[in-house]
């Protein structure tokens, strides 16, 4: 079948007029996996931990040089206070990246017929008759509507459509409806794979909510550590330099959670398409080496988002005096 | 010419984050070899620098998918 790509998570199913997309689902499947990967661990009692296995000794480990790594940036006594919320976030975030590179994810899914909120599950065979019986009677009518956008794809399809060869109109009619924007494939009315599984931080909206959170925390420590003087970074009339200091600093403050949101996404949606676009036209041992690439990145990602994270909070929590 | 402005903003977008690659492991490279014992420290913070660079080419080619498939 023809490449798929698609910028925006798909809807799987409505619930109550939601939609469920599936990068949510993948989300908080993964959010329940660690849930019950904590309980699991941390529900023993005490002494069952002392004997210590060594999974439990990797997993510490893990956690230490997380843990190192905060108390070289913040200082260990900010660092216990800040812990908690940036592993959490390289956790949760590492996770998601690297659910995207497991086989299924992405590529097991339903054929979804163009007219909405109808889940149809059909069998290829269907698919194809659809599509070629699909081709052979709506081009003539939508072809007129197209924008014309190029001349010569309303009259390709209407020669495959008056011609009715199931086979070259098929393929061109899948080829075309797969890469082309959503609602031109809804006007050739092809049906649209979409996948149950999407890796959650392949999705804007997860990576949104991320920076939203982070940048939120930022705002929270400073307040936690500084009090109301903490907003004179952003609102300061001493001195006119200093006023536009200020709207500088609220500036950046939103480029901030711009710039984490579309860093993640950028990164772990560039790699899907990577992905896949390699092994669509190499299939066999061509992807190796980019999915040894994808857990690097999806490892590296992970690590900058908590890091860049803790180093806004730290710079938030320290006041203007004492940086001189 | 939407193909043409795809290439365009991927191409040219990255010229930039390329030169600034380059020079963060240049400079890392030149400060392990002067200071062999601060490799750690220099690996990441030249790390962090190149996902900052990397995040403008990511940018870019955020903006070029974008006009591919929207």
């Amino acid at each position: 079948m023809a490449l798929h790509i698609s910028i925006s998570a798909e809807p799987i199913a409505h619930l109550a007029g939601v939609p469920i997309t599936n990068s949510l689902f993948t989300g908080v499947i993964v959010s329940l996996l660690l849930l019950v990967f904590a309980l699991s661990i941390n529900i023993k009692p005490e002494k069952q931990l002392k004997p210590k296995t060594r999974f439990y000794i990797f997993l510490e480990m893990i956690i230490e040089a997380l843990y190192n790594l905060n108390v070289d940036i913040a200082g260990a006594a900010k660092a216990r206070v800040f812990f908690p919320l940036i592993a959490t976030i390289f956790i949760f975030v590492i996770c998601n990246n690297w659910i995207g590179l497991l086989p299924g994810v992405g590529t097991i899914g339903f054929l979804e017929k163009s007219e909405p909120a109808s889940i149809v599950d059909i069998s290829p065979i269907d698919q194809a008759y659809a599509q070629t019986h699909d081709a052979a009677t709506q081009p003539a009518t939508i072809a007129p509507e197209e924008h014309g956008e190029t001349m010569v794809e309303p009259s390709e399809n209407a020669l495959s459509s008056e011609e009715s060869i199931p086979v070259p109109s098929d393929s061109a009619e899948s080829s075309h409806a797969d890469t082309t924007s959503p609602e031109e494939s809804s006007a050739h009315s092809g049906p649209k794979f979409v996948p149950f599984f999407r890796a959650a931080t392949a999705d804007l909206n997860t990576t949104l909510a991320l920076a939203l959170t982070a940048m939120f925390m930022v705002q929270f420590y400073g307040v936690k550590y500084l009090g109301l003087s903490y907003f004179t970074k952003f609102l300061n009339f001493s001195n006119p330099i200093f006023t536009f200091v200020g709207v500088l600093e609220t500036i950046s403050e939103f480029a901030k959670i711009i710039s984490f949101a579309f860093r993640l996404f950028g990164n772990i949606f560039a790699g899907e398409v990577l992905l896949a676009v390699i092994s669509f036209l190499i299939p066999v041992i061509a992807p190796l080496p980019f999915l040894g690439l994808e857990i690097f990145v999806g490892m590296i990602q992970a690590l900058v988002f908590a890091m860049l994270t803790l180093v806004f909070i730290n710079m938030a929590t320290i006041s203007h005096e004492e940086e001189h | 010419m939407d193909n043409l402005a795809v290439g365009l903003a991927i191409g040219l977008g990255t010229i930039g984050p390329g030169i600034g690659i380059g020079l963060l492991v240049s400079k890392g490279l030149e400060a392990i070899g002067r200071n062999p014992e601060a490799t750690n420290k220099i690996q990441t913070n030249m790390i962090l620098g190149i996902a900052f660079a990397e995040a403008i080419a990511i940018y870019a080619l955020v903006v070029a998918l974008i006009l591919k498939f929207v």
